[in-house]
């Protein structure tokens, strides 16, 4: 290859993974070279590829609950075989289903609430990817926020609290309605270096909660409520950057 | 701040640090089995590696201040992982490493006729890359770690995670490419 760049920088551009300025200065790099063009080509449809083959393995339910049971070794380690003549041995099978139905409702209660977060956090993370398709993140583009809260009225029926934090690092980008959850939501953009935050916002009837957060396929996600309203930002930037964004937005 | 408790065959972490323990770790417990999976190549190794993983997390939990438990954790999975490559002689895959894109071997023309779809086809691909090629495409493209997170985890010095994942990718795409020409020739 003549262009050692396609090598190695593209990558770092494509992984948004260089600082500001060398960013900046491979994008110029970019305009008077195909071949780098032509290797982010490659980058992009080798990650399209990946993606559609969904190579991401989970365990399995059985697994899980082993590895649970592992974990929790209060009830991984009662079952200690004694001594049992026939007498004793109804006793025990009494013992070791009531451990049964213990170490279940256990793992079940887990799993419940694990998986109902899960499961809306997965429907974030998805309703985050769909915006970064081509086209799709902004409805309304303006950094500012005179500009896009009054966009919001009259397509939805709340106002969505729309806040500019460009002076603490993250610039409003735009907004734009999204669907999650068979629900009609906001969704507010924000940039963070070079990674995209969608803040997705809609009412709620229950009470103010602490931010809850956790990570699916690399994509951070921070949901908390407050004042009425369900806030879920998720991005691929770090957690600290969310949490930051989070403590800005309850300020 | 921990106070581990003799129990039998695991220590026990206290109420607190079982709870700590829970909320860091469980969350990761796919991330976890799916870096063992793809490093060992078999759901059922990478049970037991993952298992194994684990358990010497939950016994080492205490060692672990704070930062970045999914990272703490791969990096468990993984040094795991390649113990178990090391004991099962698979070590010859890693040697492949130094011998550069074109010594190494791509998957045959059979198991890609098998690997009928897309995913086959990917899986068939990954698998023929050494596990150090491997690893950072399932950080960086499964996982979607940053390339700090893949220094802390796989022992790369951050400068070079970049050239790494070049080399990674370049012969990933190669051996996808290999794919290809099966069908474009029919075709013809």
């Amino acid at each position: 290859m003549a262009c050692d760049r396609a090598d190695t920088l593209v990558h770092g551009y494509f992984d948004n993974e260089l600082d500001a300025l060398r960013a900046a200065e491979f994008e110029i790099h970019l305009e008077e070279c195909s071949e780098c063009v032509a290797a982010l080509d490659a980058l992009q449809s080798l990650r399209s590829t990946i993606n559609i083959a969904q190579p991401y393995e989970k365990m399995s339910a059985s697994f899980r609950k082993k590895i649970m049971a592992d974990l929790h070794v209060k009830g991984a380690t009662v079952m200690t075989p004694a001594r049992v003549t026939s007498d004793w041995r109804w006793l025990a099978i009494a013992a070791a289903l009531l451990l049964m139905i213990y170490v279940g409702w256990r793992v079940a209660s887990l799993n419940r609430g694990d998986s109902r977060e899960t499961m809306m956090a997965s429907k974030i993370v998805d309703a985050h990817l769909r915006s970064l398709q081509p086209g799709h993140l902004e409805d309304v583009v303006s950094t500012d926020q005179h500009t896009v809260k009054p966009w919001f009225d009259g397509k939805i029926n709340f106002a969505p609290p729309v806040r500019d934090f460009t002076e603490q690092g993250f610039p409003l980008q735009g907004g734009r309605l999204d669907v999650v959850d068979n629900r009609t939501v906001a969704a507010l953009v924000y940039g963070r270096r070079k990674h995209v935050v969608n803040v997705f916002i809609w009412p709620t009837s229950e009470k103010d909660t602490a931010p809850h957060t956790g990570s699916i396929q690399g994509y951070q996600w921070t949901d908390w409520r407050k004042q009425g309203m369900e806030f879920y930002a998720v991005s691929d930037a770090s957690a600290p950057d969310l949490d930051q964004l989070q403590r800005l937005f309850s300020n | 701040m921990s106070n581990p408790v003799q129990g039998k065959g695991l220590d026990v972490l206290d109420s607190q640090e079982q709870v700590r323990f829970e909320t860091l770790v469980l969350p990761h417990l796919d991330a976890a089995f799916n870096l063992a999976r793809w490093l060992l190549r078999s759901r059922a190794d990478a049970e037991d590696a993952a298992q194994e993983a684990l358990l010497r997390a939950y016994r080492f939990f205490h060692g672990f201040h704070g930062g970045d438990a999914r990272a703490w954790l791969l990096q468990i999975v993984r040094n795991t992982c390649y113990t178990w490559l090391d004991k099962n002689r698979k070590i010859k895959d890693m040697t492949e490493f130094n011998e550069e894109v074109h010594g190494l071997p791509s998957p045959s023309p059979e198991t890609l006729a098998i690997a009928s779809n897309e995913r086959g086809h990917l899986s068939e691909a990954l698998k023929s890359l050494p596990p150090r090629y491997r690893e950072v495409i399932v950080l960086r493209e499964l996982e979607g770690c940053s390339y700090k997170e893949i220094a802390a985890i796989t022992s790369i010095p951050i400068g070079t995670v970049m050239s790494t994942l070049s080399r990674a990718r370049r012969q990933l795409q190669l051996a996808l490419g290999n794919a290809a020409p099966e069908e474009a020739t029919h075709g013809v």
